[in-house]
């Protein structure tokens, strides 16, 4: 098959999937009583604002890194949807840390993200533990350790580590004790700034960006240039194969949550910083939004951002629609899950059709092949 | 003597014997007093009825080879449609429409991994994703608009009633009031006897229709999908879809059948959720991952309708008795079980030669005695994630006695091998 040929069938897949919920949504909103078409005009309108923009980075942050978590996991068949459970543990356990220890700025910085890592590794790395000494699925286990996570562990620890009655500075808000100034990553004004003008209404572009993006370029070197991911990649598609090809299958099952937890324990750093401290109630849902990135994506360093961009822009920009009423804004939230139900749809059946083309092209091959040559 | 052969309401009955055992010494011990209460069993039904609902409804789609995560996501259209429809139309509307939205979801998670042959972890949790925000959208145009509703909760839900057992829990026949036999054994003060009473009579007094219907599910479940052939086929296409394909059944069209019935199950826990025996109003995330606890029942009862039952009451009752549990020290209490449960399983363990494990249990168990002894009460927070540990203990060391359907969550394409 030719090479545009199967570039176009890659991109079909993902428009399919947008125009579809786009549809479907215009649907929902007609029979609702709203116009789909000021509703999407007033997002997009709202959406083209440098400060919105700057939202919009800040959320699709977290959303890339949770979505390459999951990737990691994919990319070995393996299903992390622990993710949600890992971010927010590591998260809250690194705030509370941080703010604790005495480290000059730039150490506490990195201190914070190591221990991060480390929380969302240790915890993922138990399901994957789990998973080969005692045979329990990933994705069951994933599953009761998030429940674990968010209704216990993190509903006990934020009690315990609340810092005592509301945090300075942040009116009304609670939760641990605030990491000084000189211990969170500085906002990246300066360099939008720089190309762009001045950002207004006091919004600040994450800092994290540079870890997100950071991370996309290690896992996009890891899973394609390296030994360890050419392993990875092949106990995904075939893990018997690869342990007679000398690849240890359970270290492999053990790295590949181990590395997918470190990145999830990341992904609350954009709120952290953010804020200063872990609140008591933090955004939640990133995990899942993360498996959405990733689904949508295909497991692609690029991909995913480009998912992680949309997933973004549909959160952020539809806080414009309850200002002009064109729609309901919960729309959109409709809208995130029918992208992905048709995506993983169209992905399923585009992966066929491209199947059915190889073995056509390969069928035609060998049907030039004269019956006087093949016994040569 | 074999346990194994044993039938399975039989060998669930004698757990449960030696379940409530411990509770009465334990309780005895600690001078709760409120472990073996009728208060806490008919709490502990309430909270099990949805875990059941949705275990069997897992039961139904695993057995026709279809995982189906997405349970949590049908329950959440269950509890909306429930409170909406018993809101409008009256409370057995609810149930009807709670099932309906359920079965939705069932519908589109079967087309997803039927006909188009999606991987069901992922199908399910985009339906997971899903149905929160169809929810959203309809609570902010529809609930909005009701008196008392708004964007997060409904109305005050009308309940579909409740009955008490005659004679046995004391339940009136027209005006006759009949005595009230387990109360009465109750209040005998007897060792192990009156704590069995007393749990009986929480069980039979003042119990939802709903309840009664799904604790009805459990041996028409049984009877259906393994006494009939309609059952017998719906297995198949778990097992081996290609002998089944081999013989004649449509595959896809009882894995449709099989999703659709788990949606529609989810669906009723959902709307019971929603209902005045347990919330009586439909309040957003009030599911509280419900619908993965019935998942964890449906794998701890190793895929069989009264192991489902025996889960669901598992997990219901530290939620019945910690609802009740001002103070936390019946929930106390139950550490000391905990402990007493992995003492069990280190013996089990290591007269089989399972050394490991029998350490492994042994610790736990020191761990847990250590907790009960260092400690006064129990965090609500932790009654919350029992059922996970517990599943999470229960597979550590039993996943190989486990065994789910061979062809469960595989990818099943007709004519393909």
């Amino acid at each position: 098959m030719s090479l545009s040929r199967r570039i176009l069938l890659a991109l079909a897949a993902p428009v399919v999937a947008l125009v579809v919920a786009l549809a479907m949504s215009s649907v929902v909103l007609v029979l609702s009583g709203s116009n789909p078409l000021e509703a999407f005009a007033d997002m997009i309108g709202h959406a083209s604002r440098l400060e919105t923009m700057v939202d919009i980075l800040n959320r699709a942050t977290p959303i890339y890194i949770a979505g390459v978590a999951v990737a990691i996991g994919f990319r070995m068949n393996l299903f992390n949807i622990g993710v949600e459970g890992q971010y927010l543990l590591a998260a809250l356990v690194a705030a509370h840390v941080g703010a604790l220890v005495d480290l000059p700025g730039p150490l506490r910085i990195v201190f914070i993200l190591v221990v991060a890592m480390a929380v969302g590794a240790a915890y993922s790395g138990f399901a994957g533990v789990l998973k080969v000494t005692r045979g329990i699925s990933e994705v069951i286990s994933t599953i009761m350790l998030n429940a674990i996570a968010i209704t216990g562990l993190i509903a006990f620890l934020i009690r315990e580590w609340q810092a005592g009655g509301a945090i300075q500075g942040g009116v009304g808000r609670v939760g641990t004790t605030p990491i000084p100034d000189s211990g969170l990553i500085p906002n990246m004004n300066p360099v939008l700034e720089f190309f762009t003008r001045e950002i207004r209404q006091g919004k600040q572009l994450t800092g994290v960006l540079v870890v997100a993006i950071l991370v996309g370029i290690v896992y996009h070197l890891l899973v394609n240039r390296t030994r360890f991911g050419f392993d990875l990649r092949a106990s995904g598609i075939n893990p018997f194969a690869a342990q007679v090809g000398g690849v240890p299958a359970k270290r492999m099952v053990v790295s590949a949550m181990v590395l997918s937890g470190a990145v999830a324990g990341l992904v609350g750093m954009t709120e952290i910083n953010q804020v200063g401290f872990f609140p008591a109630n933090p955004i939640k849902g990133l995990g899942f939004t993360g498996i959405a990135a990733a689904l949508l994506g295909r497991n692609h360093p690029a991909g995913i951002i480009l998912a992680a961009l949309i997933f973004s822009f549909l959160d952020i920009s539809s806080g414009v629609l309850q200002f002009t009423g064109a729609a309901s804004r919960e729309i959109v939230v409709i809208m995130q899950g029918v992208i992905i139900l048709a995506a993983v749809v169209a992905y399923e059946v585009a992966s066929r059709a491209r199947e059915r083309q190889e073995a056509k092209s390969a069928a035609e091959a060998l049907g030039d092949v004269k019956p006087s040559e093949e016994a040569a | 003597m074999n346990w194994e052969k044993l039938p399975a309401w039989l060998r669930w009955a004698l757990y449960a014997a030696v379940g409530v055992f411990v509770l009465t010494v334990v309780q005895d011990f600690d001078e709760t007093g409120s472990l073996t209460a009728a208060g806490s069993s008919q709490s502990m039904l309430r909270w099990a009825v949805p875990i059941l609902l949705a275990g069997l409804g897992g039961l139904f789609s695993e057995r026709a080879g279809v995982v189906n995560i997405g349970l949590e996501g049908m329950m959440i259209l269950g509890t909306w449609f429930g409170a909406w429809g018993a809101v409008v139309y009256g409370p057995w509307w609810g149930i009807v429409l709670g099932m309906a939205a359920g079965a939705v979801g069932g519908l589109l998670h079967a087309i997803a991994t039927v006909t188009f042959g999606v991987d069901h972890v992922i199908s399910g949790v985009a339906i997971n994703i899903l149905a929160p925000g169809i929810t959203r959208f309809l609570s902010s145009e529809v609930l909005t608009t009701l008196p008392g509703g708004s964007i997060t909760q409904s109305p005050r839900v009308p309940g579909v009633g409740t009955f008490t057992l005659p004679i046995l829990g004391g339940g009136s026949i027209g005006s006759w009031q009949t005595p009230d036999f387990f109360g009465w054994l109750a209040g005998r003060e007897i060792f192990l006897i009156s704590d069995i009473a007393s749990i009986a009579k929480g069980l039979v007094t003042r119990i939802s229709w709903v309840s009664l219907i799904a604790l009805l599910l459990v041996p028409f479940t049984a009877w259906l999908l393994w006494r009939t052939r309609f059952g017998l086929r719906l297995r198949i296409c778990g097992e081996r879809p290609q002998a089944g394909e081999a013989q004649g059944i449509n595959v896809y069209r009882f894995k449709y059948i099989g999703v659709v019935i788990s949606g529609a199950l989810s669906g009723l826990g959902g709307a019971f959720i929603a209902s005045p025996e347990l919330s009586g109003i439909y309040l957003e995330g009030q599911t509280t991952g419900r619908g993965f606890i019935g998942l964890a029942a449906l794998i701890f009862g190793n895929w069989r309708p009264v192991g489902v039952l025996g889960g669901a009451l598992l997990f219901g009752y530290p939620f019945g008795i910690g609802l009740r549990d001002l103070d936390g020290s019946a929930s106390h209490s139950l550490i000391l079980v905990n402990a007493i449960g992995l003492a069990a399983v280190a013996i089990w363990a290591a007269t089989r030669g399972k050394r490991v494990d029998a350490v492994l249990a042994l610790v736990l168990g020191l761990a847990a005695a250590a907790w009960y002894l260092t400690s006064d009460t129990l965090p609500d927070v932790w009654i919350n994630i029992l059922p996970f540990v517990i599943v999470l203990i229960v597979l550590v060391f039993f996943a190989q006695r486990l065994r789910a359907p061979a062809a469960d969550g595989l990818r099943y394409r007709k004519g393909e091998n």
